[in-house]
């Protein structure tokens, strides 16, 4: 018995914040098409709360046994709208009740899935999807959607981008926080199991138990304790601790997969944020030795972050998948808004950092008469930044009316509060209206 | 079987090495290996127990809780891979 390892391993979760993020349940819908959507809806239902329903009850026992917190229990299904190729904007809707109905069933947090890949173009089923989001986020509580609009291998469908523009912009005419439950993507990948942005890929099995793991402030400790090393000291400690919370994911996401008698998939160290102190991502930074986040010297010290990341948990796990990485919202992260108030962190910093995170803008409150196209606007810069480094980005913004430059907009629980971000005020409308697609990068000519 | 560790912290007292392990033996739960100091005041303990299958993991973290209670100790019981997958390969 070597009580050093027990006292850190006991640290790590009752001071530094370390927890298991998520056991997310990846199902299978494309077996639930039936002749009308009605049917479907039922039968989505059905297959969901059959499948799912020891998920929470297995995750707390877990938690109980080995002492380790799993915040939620979430579930993932396959894109809504290739179940729904032959419903409207309005029909769709019964998909959207019952994944929602579902999951309270079960008792899961989220149920991600409400979804359309349409980076090539959009189908029947993929225009009705992305019409119904003003009205499934607001009539929803836990469904969570995504929408792929670009990839290496497509390009980026500037229509796409055009019309998710316009569509979060009527969301937030309905409401000043259904936008957090919706993120665009270029580059989505098929196992994620963190929101807003988890979804079953077509290419999953019928039913996966995929495992997101976090834990900012166990790293952050780490580092404290390598204070002026040098660089290549950082990097090291960073993959070691990753490793180390890694394995508890692997071992987690083995023990859940073994009780629901499902296949493990996937492991995804994510460093993901919340706002409680210590628990920051912007913190991780400032401790590699950036005064704050936002200053020059962030962008590299967050790509030494991200990398180290991946390279200590691809060992530790049979499958490491999903977005793996650090994320950086500013709202979930009490050091990022720290650093907006103060002026140090900009949104064209932020873009910059996402060429090197895990992700994308996220979580970013900028002000309700911003332009529609001017939104369609950043989700094309972080689509190319994506496609052109095959790496996936995402943007998930928040405008809210009503609401100017400095002001403070709280989104609740682990969302956080953002402060209201400005915006360059210059147009962006004739580029985003000329429609159309941006053609692949030439590096995805690889046959 | 299935093997855990007990960790307890709490101000010192007498008894509470007493109370912790004859909860344990009341459950059935076999000591294998037992670590204890005092840190600048506060008492810590590890213990590497044995639990039989008989007698649920729940049931017994709850008695061992409700002892550390009683002594005004905090009680944690998880099980040994967890220690052991974050330190081994």
């Amino acid at each position: 018995m070597d009580t050093t390892q027990i006292r850190e391993t006991i640290q790590m979760v009752k001071e530094d914040n370390f927890d298991i993020r998520t056991i997310t349940m990846g199902i299978s819908l494309l077996d639930t098409v039936g002749g009308s959507v009605e049917e479907t809806a039922k039968n989505v239902y059905k297959k969901i709360t059959t499948y799912a329903k020891d998920l929470v009850a297995v995750g707390q026992q877990i938690e109980r046994e080995y002492g380790v917190p799993i915040t939620n229990k979430r579930i993932s299904v396959t894109p809504v709208s290739l179940i729904a190729g032959n419903a409207d904007e309005k029909e769709i809707l019964v998909l959207a009740h019952a994944l929602d109905d579902a999951a309270k069933e079960v008792g899961v947090d989220f149920i991600g899935g409400y979804s359309a890949l349409v980076q090539k173009g959009f189908s029947h089923g993929d225009l009705a999807l992305i019409k119904s989001l003003p009205n499934a986020l607001t009539e929803t509580d836990v469904v969570m959607s995504s929408v792929n609009v670009g990839s290496s291998k497509a390009g980026i469908n500037l229509d796409a981008v055009k019309l998710m523009g316009e569509t979060i912009k009527v969301i937030t005419d309905k409401s000043d926080t259904a936008n957090s439950k919706m993120v665009v993507f270029a580059n989505a990948v098929e196992d994620n199991p963190f929101m807003a942005g988890a979804f079953h890929g077509v290419s999953e099995p019928d039913v996966v138990i995929n495992v997101g793991i976090s834990g900012p402030g166990v790293v952050k400790r780490a580092l404290e304790q390598v204070k002026g090393e040098s660089i290549t000291v950082v990097a090291e400690t960073i993959k070691k601790t990753a490793f180390k919370i890694t394995r508890v994911g692997q071992l987690v996401g083995t023990i859940a997969s073994e009780r629901l008698g499902v296949p493990f998939g996937i492991v995804d160290l994510s460093l993901a944020p919340t706002p409680a102190r210590g628990d920051s991502v912007a913190e991780v930074l400032e401790e590699i030795g950036l005064e704050q986040v936002g200053t020059h010297g962030t962008t590299a010290a967050l790509m030494l972050l991200n990398d180290a990341v991946k390279k200590g948990g691809v060992m530790a796990s049979q499958g490491v998948g999903g977005l793996s990485g650090a994320f950086i919202p500013v709202s979930e992260d009490a050091g990022m808004i720290d650093a907006v108030k103060a002026g140090t962190l900009s949104l064209a910093k932020l873009e910059a950092m996402t060429s090197v995170c895990s992700v994308g803008l996220d979580m970013i409150a900028i002000p309700g008469e911003t332009e529609a196209t001017t939104i369609s606007a950043m989700i094309a810069d972080e689509a190319a930044i994506g496609i052109q480094n095959n790496k996936t980005t995402a943007v998930r913004i928040l405008p809210t009316n009503g609401t100017k430059v400095g002001d403070m907009v709280d989104y609740g629980g682990l969302l956080g509060t953002a402060p209201v971000m400005p915006v360059v005020d210059k147009s962006s409308a004739d580029f985003i209206n000329r429609g159309g697609h941006v053609p692949a990068p030439i590096h995805s000519f690889k046959n | 079987m299935i093997k855990a560790v007990v960790t307890v912290v709490g101000q010192d007292q007498t008894g509470i090495v007493a109370g912790i392990a004859t909860t344990l033996a009341k459950h059935g739960v076999n000591i294998l290996d037992m670590s204890q100091t005092i840190m600048s005041e506060t008492f810590t303990m590890s213990m590497l127990v044995a639990l039989d299958a008989a007698d649920s993991f729940d049931d017994i973290y709850a008695a061992v809780k409700e002892e550390g209670a009683r002594l005004g100790v905090t009680v944690h019981v998880q099980r040994q891979e967890i220690f052991d997958t974050m330190a081994h390969i």
